[in-house]
């Protein structure tokens, strides 16, 4: 490790969407959904030079036994656009938006990215998640859902599709020469056609070549399918391990994938999301921290959680009382509805929960702490850029993706007091490098492939 | 006149401009058609000048000579960027103007247009529309590849018709969906009751469950009600179906007349139509679609003839209009007398005649005091009512 260059460190800030980490009982947690929300976040990354504006995507308001949750933030934007409007509030910071490749198509997921990095000059990104629920699907008239097994192998077509579409377009399709009279190179701009299993499509795409010619790729998902899909095809990875030693066994564990994909693992990035807490000294932060996570574990939060890994009824059960005894039942229909399904295995979790609770003597709400206490950068800013500084630099990850407690100032704090001193120490850097994301985060271009037009 | 007899503007925006060659004028800007600043400076220009709304057109297709499928010439425009996404881009540095992009009702998911077009509202405060339009063309169904759409090669084929009442019945599905989805937030629906530790209060939120012929959506809707309750739709028909289609679906409709006697034949229609499906409420704003190249230094027949010469003439469904700002608003006054809300603009040169609009046209509407105010909202701006009922909260007592 002492061989090798500092890294710099990838941040993305993230407007807490829809869960119970965002502090909407704060006095000044703000709007989730007025545009100034969302402007004052990523201008003020902007400012702190983070490499990328967040956002996560539910296709369903979440819903427990049939009724939608009323304890946990919910609504949220269209993710295109209100990232299409973000890019003309703000210059450099890259714009990542999450979106389903079960309930979109993708000649009109291909051409809204594109078109985004058009709009942003070349900032666009997409987290691409695999969901699958059927009861996200009731809102879609096509795709409807797909089974656990299927929904990768349509991911992955999906990806291939979309870069085949963005590949359509050669960079120097267009010549627009007034005197000639001259638009189009050739007139076979644009055109495509893939058969495959999943889709058999063909005919001409609509957008030129953009000017990352591919937007950046992300993926979100955790299983062996999941990490050998983000190995293959993937710039940046959004994990939920930010904690080390899992952190660093998920990262050797893809960039060793990346390896055997044939690929450059400096070129697949691993960014979990990450929360921070600051105060004047460390007890101060902790009780901050304590705080907010009072305020996380509300006993209704806390039983969704618990009754989502369980999949039953858990209501008669004391929040602060012992964990349940009796098994998950996962055959049963899903009595949480519309939340991503985070934990790798089922009746592995809920043994280390029963485990964790015994040897700490743990409650429920105990576990909850335990388990999802988000904060994991806590301290004074000094001490919150050292332990980030070495989480990143330990290959725990390549960076982070933060948000605040309270939207839309949490982040301001952290840009404020913690980015200054990792600037100082050489792992931030102080401006843009470049005027792409691919560029700012360091990421190649891939090639584009060969001209179809040329095969056909 | 009244100020809800007063008229109202607006523009389409299209590529370089609506005629085949307008991209080769002097002004033009081809190279950067697919750039954030030319859309920008359109419409910031527009809502300068106090043009009332700007639409923007859009197509899975690239666009084509034949109305029928891609043609191989290589002279005109091809390609073009998301109007949904060219609308959010701008919403932020312009002001007061109406945005309203073209989404297809064919090929798009109901749930995604009302969340995209409800977050355009709030992000341009309140100024979002939604043109809906089917595709009807066979290559764009092969886009998709999830429906067949038999390929035509004359326009008088009955199958046509055929084909263009199932999308229209459709899309008067997707309307709907799409309002019920808007709807299906009370506007007081966040509560952020810190005693009860309630963010929402459920029994404000509302599944659509809305299941016609082709497809089904659940709800509620993932963004809420979005500040104009009902953001406008406003729709282009040329003929009985789509009329039909507006009457049920629309709050404006985009006609296309080509003088006084049929601009009466068509109000005529349209408002037969509304009979026809017994619309309630508001009558629909009807809006006569005119291609139009204004005079400069020179005079704009004379650059009609001279556009038309480079490859294809322009040839269209609206009337194309080329004369002088004050020719214009003569007739833009007799449709105003008919009982026209007022007129979208398509400039044949978007460099040329959008400043023209605005520098001249404008000033010279002004001057007769036929532009209506400020409105606040689109729905303001377009003289609709601005506090529109939800079909889900509970009536009023008392
Ligand atoms: C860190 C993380 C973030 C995720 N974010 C989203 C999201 O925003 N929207 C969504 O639909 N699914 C999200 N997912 C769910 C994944 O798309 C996927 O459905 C889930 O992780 C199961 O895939 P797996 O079996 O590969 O882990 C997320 C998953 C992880 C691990």
């Amino acid at each position: 490790m002492s061989t090798r260059a500092r890294k710099q460190i990838i941040l993305a800030a993230y407007v807490g969407g829809v869960n119970e980490h965002t502090a909407w009982e704060h006095p000044d947690a703000g709007s989730q959904i007025a545009f100034d929300t969302f402007r004052q976040v990523a201008q003020t990354a902007e400012r702190g030079r983070f490499d990328y504006f967040f956002l996560a995507e539910g296709l369903a308001l979440r819903e427990r036994a049939g009724r939608v949750f009323e304890h946990d933030i919910a609504g949220r934007p269209d993710t295109l656009a209100v990232l299409a409007s973000l890019a003309a509030v703000t210059d450099h910071i890259g714009l990542i938006g999450t979106l389903s490749s079960t309930f979109n198509e993708p000649y009109e997921l291909a051409r809204q990215l594109a078109s985004l990095d058009h709009l942003s000059g070349g900032r666009a990104g997409w987290n691409v998640v695999t969901s699958w629920d059927a009861f996200t699907g009731q809102n879609f008239r096509r795709g409807g859902f797909l089974t656990r097994e299927e929904r990768y192998t349509r991911a992955e077509e999906f990806v291939r599709t979309v870069q085949e579409l963005w590949d359509s377009w050669a960079e120097d399709a267009i010549v627009a020469d007034k005197q000639s009279g001259r638009f189009l190179a050739d007139d076979t701009v644009g055109r495509f056609s893939h058969a495959g299993a999943q889709f058999d499509i063909e005919g001409r795409f609509t957008v030129p070549r953009s000017p990352q010619g591919r937007p950046v790729l992300v993926q979100a998902g955790i299983s062996p399918q999941g990490r050998d899909f983000a190995a293959a095809n993937s710039d940046l990875i959004f994990s939920p391990f930010s904690r080390q030693p899992e952190a660093q066994e998920f990262y050797a564990d893809v960039k060793s994938r990346a390896r055997s994909f044939g690929r450059n693992p400096d070129d697949l990035k691993i960014i979990p999301g990450a929360g921070f807490v600051l105060g004047d000294s460390r007890a101060d932060a902790e009780e901050k921290a304590r705080h907010i996570l009072e305020q996380q574990l509300s006993d209704k939060a806390v039983q969704v959680q618990f009754e989502q890994l369980w999949n039953r009824d858990l209501s008669a059960y004391d929040i602060d009382g012992p964990l349940p005894s009796i098994d998950p039942d996962p055959e049963a229909p899903p009595i949480i509805q519309g939340k991503a399904f985070i934990y790798q295995d089922r009746f592995e979790t809920v043994r280390r929960w029963r485990a964790l609770a015994e040897e700490k003597g743990l409650s429920i709400r105990g576990v909850a702490a335990e388990v999802s206490a988000r904060a994991d950068f806590i301290g004074t800013p000094e001490q919150v850029a050292d332990a980030l500084d070495a989480f990143i630099q330990n290959d725990g990850a390549d960076g982070v993706v933060l948000g605040g407690h309270v939207t839309p100032g949490g982040i301001d704090e952290f840009v404020d007091k913690v980015v200054p001193l990792l600037q100082e120490r050489g792992s931030l850097r102080t401006e843009y490098t470049g005027s792409t994301l691919r560029e700012n985060l360091g990421l190649p271009v891939p090639e584009r492939r060969g001209a179809l037009a040329a095969t056909v | 006149m009244t100020t809800t007899d007063r008229l109202r503007l607006g523009v389409a925006l299209e590529g370089a401009g609506w005629h085949p060659a307008a991209w080769r004028e002097e002004s033009s800007r081809p190279t950067e058609l697919f750039t954030p600043n030319y859309w920008a400076d359109l419409v910031r220009r527009a809502d300068a000048a106090g043009i009332d709304f700007a639409t923007i057109e859009d197509s899975f297709a690239v666009q084509s000579g034949s109305p029928f499928g891609a043609d191989d010439r290589t002279d005109e425009v091809r390609g073009r960027l998301d109007a949904l996404l060219i609308a959010s881009r701008v919403a932020p540095v312009t002001r007061r103007i109406g945005l309203i992009p073209t989404v297809t009702t064919t090929h798009t998911e109901p749930f995604h247009i009302s969340t995209g077009i409800a977050t355009l509202d709030y992000t341009s405060l309140g100024r979002a529309g939604w043109q809906p339009k089917v595709s009807p063309r066979a290559d764009e169904a092969r886009h998709f590849g999830r429906r067949d759409i038999p390929e035509f090669t004359d326009r008088e084929d009955p199958r046509l018709w055929e084909i263009a009442a199932e999308l229209f019945a459709e899309a008067e599905d997707v309307v709907e969906a799409v309002r019920r989805l808007w709807d299906s937030w009370e506007d007081d629906a966040e509560i952020r009751d810190v005693a009860t530790d309630r963010f929402l209060d459920a029994d404000k939120l509302h599944t659509v469950d809305f299941e016609r012929r082709s497809f089904r959506v659940r709800g509620p809707s993932i963004t809420p009600r979005p500040p104009q309750g009902q953001p406008v739709i406003a729709a282009l028909a040329h003929a009985e179906i789509p009329y039909r289609f507006a009457a049920a679906s629309a709050d404006v409709v985009f006609v296309t007349p080509q003088d006084i006697a049929g601009a009466t034949a068509i109000l005529d229609e349209v408002r037969r139509a509304e009979r026809d499906v017994a619309r309630t409420g508001e009558p629909l704003r009807v809006f006569a679609d005119l291609v139009v190249f204004l005079d400069a230094d020179e005079p704009a027949s004379d650059r009609l003839e001279r556009l038309d010469a480079l490859g294809r003439p322009l040839s269209s469904d609206a009337r194309i209009f080329a004369g002088s700002a004050a020719q214009l608003a003569d007739e833009i006054a007799a449709l105003g007398e008919l009982g026209y809300a007022g007129v979208r603009l398509r400039p044949g040169v978007a460099t040329d005649d959008l400043p023209r609009i605005a520098d001249d046209l404008v000033p010279e509407l002004r001057r007769r005091d036929l532009l209506a105010g400020d409105g606040g909202s689109l729905r303001g701006v377009l003289g609709l009512p601005t506090s529109v009922p939800n079909r889900y909260a509970p009536a009023l007592a008392g």
